[in-house]
């Protein structure tokens, strides 16, 4: 931390200036997080225009840059109605309990060697726990709302995310075994070494399953059944309005960036650059820059297949989930165990 | 042998790769979209818009009141009324179209035997009450005034087809 706020903080009392620090750490992460949500929703309507051989919005601002500032402002200005005879305190509790953890799970990211808010040791279980947090959020939003679309689509979230969860926790197994480490930070430090050593080419099949269990986590295209506009209007936040669907909103977009992110850092090198032997020129060399860069082209990836797939059956998305992502990861696994444990080739895993 | 070439290709993602590809390309293609009030796409001269009365060069209205609009407008959108001039000839004394019943079929410009009843290339008007999209025969000269050289023009250019 700068030395000017810590020379501000050493005026209060010692618990008080720990509180302070914590406290001004987590504006630091959460305020570009908003920001970056806010224009990841204007990437996503112009990628997916361009894709549509449309231009997108381009009349707020110039080329239309302030576009998610106006969204922001009217979702604020919107009145929220709370249905009649919805569960009044469960409605309102439940875009809370959405954004809660998946706001949580970024306490842990390590942005670069030493940027990281709390560098706990079992930090990948802890983004395991918060990740699957987050449908709370969603199966108490359909079931508050006392609506059938949104209850529905309650159940179809909860029943993905269970199906999802399994194959993305063996995969981080496949992980964990690699770097023997459940921090986040170590496990980037073990992929030191340029492009070739990072976890993405001893671990394809786990990448794939990873970040495509990822999408169907966070609901979106092809796996947004949860939504299903066609069949169930808009799912779990049928009835929410104003600035509780806002929050909604920003759950699903910050969970977007969060598995972006943990995909980076846990099979693409995180804050190491992909020239492992430039290391000493600046900007060539690891740093936090890296780790955005990586990030935006995994969002990227995001946008693109909501603009390519159309939405999978529900009895497609179970087969795929328990059928076969889950064997994939087990056979990845095992293979990894035989290799590293049995075999001379144990090093191509390391 | 055909089922387990399907696993594989499945396998590989071959197929969603191929999908990812196709938009892709399109990611760089030329984007067609037409920023409409700052740009505008070409008008055939046969435009179905705003309806016109016209006028004979004299300043004389066309209309002849024979009612052969009014009788083929499938949305019975035209209303007319007629009675003799003091010259003896016979003019309307009433010429209402109902342009929120209207279907601009261009049907009233066709059987006009005189040219009088026209469709202009107006398309960009509004009513903020029902009373405004009742166009009158005054509404209806009005629009035939100022629009004359665009009509006229179009007519023009139309006549080799007919």
């Amino acid at each position: 931390m700068p030395e000017f706020i810590l020379s501000i903080l050493s005026i209060f009392p010692d618990w008080l200036q720990v509180v302070l620090a914590s406290l001004i750490k987590i504006i630091a992460i959460v305020a570009p997080l908003m920001l970056a949500v806010a224009y990841l929703t204007f990437a996503e309507r112009k990628i997916i225009g361009y894709m549509q051989i449309r231009v997108g919005p381009n009349r707020v601002g110039p080329r239309g840059w302030l576009q998610p500032i106006a969204d922001a402002f009217k979702l604020l200005l919107k009145e929220i109605v709370v249905p009649a005879r919805s569960n009044k305190y469960l409605f309102v509790l439940a875009p809370i309990l959405a954004i809660g953890p998946s706001l949580a799970a970024w306490a842990v990211i390590p942005f670069s060697d030493t940027l990281v808010l709390s560098d706990i040791d079992a930090s990948l279980l802890y983004i395991l726990a918060m990740t699957s947090m987050g449908v709370y959020g969603i199966i108490i939003a359909g079931w508050a709302s006392n609506s059938k679309y949104a209850f529905l689509s309650a159940m179809r979230a909860a029943a993905q995310i269970v199906a999802y969860e399994i194959a993305m926790g063996f995969a981080l197994v496949g992980v964990l075994m690699a770097a023997g480490s459940l921090n986040l930070g170590a496990i980037v430090n073990a992929q030191a070494g340029g492009l070739f050593s990072w976890y993405w080419l001893p671990l394809l099949p786990l990448f794939v399953v990873y970040f495509i269990s990822g999408v169907a986590e966070t609901n979106r295209a092809p796996f947004d059944v949860a939504e299903g506009e066609s069949e169930i209007v808009a799912g779990f936040h049928v009835e929410y309005s104003g600035m509780t669907f806002a929050v909604f909103f920003l759950a699903e977009y910050a969970n977007m960036i969060l598995i972006a992110m943990l995909t980076a850092l846990m099979f693409l090198g995180g804050w190491m650059s992909p020239l492992g032997f430039w290391s000493d020129v600046p900007l060539l060399g690891d740093g936090i820059h890296w780790l955005l860069l990586k990030t935006s082209a995994m969002l990227f990836f995001f946008l693109w297949f909501r603009a390519t797939f159309p939405r999978y059956r529900y009895d497609q998305i179970m087969r795929l989930g328990w059928k076969v992502f889950i064997p994939v990861t087990l056979i990845w696994i095992v293979v990894m165990g035989v290799a590293m444990f049995l075999t001379p080739w144990g090093h191509l895993f390391h | 042998m055909k089922r387990a070439a399907h696993i594989v290709k499945s396998l590989f993602l071959q197929e969603l790769i191929k999908g990812l590809s196709v938009t892709g390309r399109h990611l760089f293609k030329k984007k067609i979209t037409v920023q409409y009030p700052d740009e505008k796409t070409p008008m055939s001269f046969r435009f179905r818009g705003l309806h016109a009365q016209r006028r004979y060069p004299n300043g004389e209205e066309r209309c002849i009141a024979c009612k052969l609009c009014e009788a083929v407008c499938p949305a019975l959108a035209i209303t007319i009324d007629s009675d003799v001039r003091d010259d003896g000839s016979r003019r309307t004394t009433r010429y209402d179209i109902d342009l929120s019943k209207c279907i601009f079929c261009g049907f009233c410009e066709e059987a006009c035997p005189v040219d009088a009843i026209v469709e202009t290339r107006i398309f960009e008007y509004h009513g903020e009450n029902r009373d405004d999209l009742y166009y009158t025969k005054d509404k209806l000269l009005a629009v035939g005034d100022k629009m004359e050289d665009s009509i006229a023009r179009d007519r023009k250019l139309d006549a080799p087809y007919r």
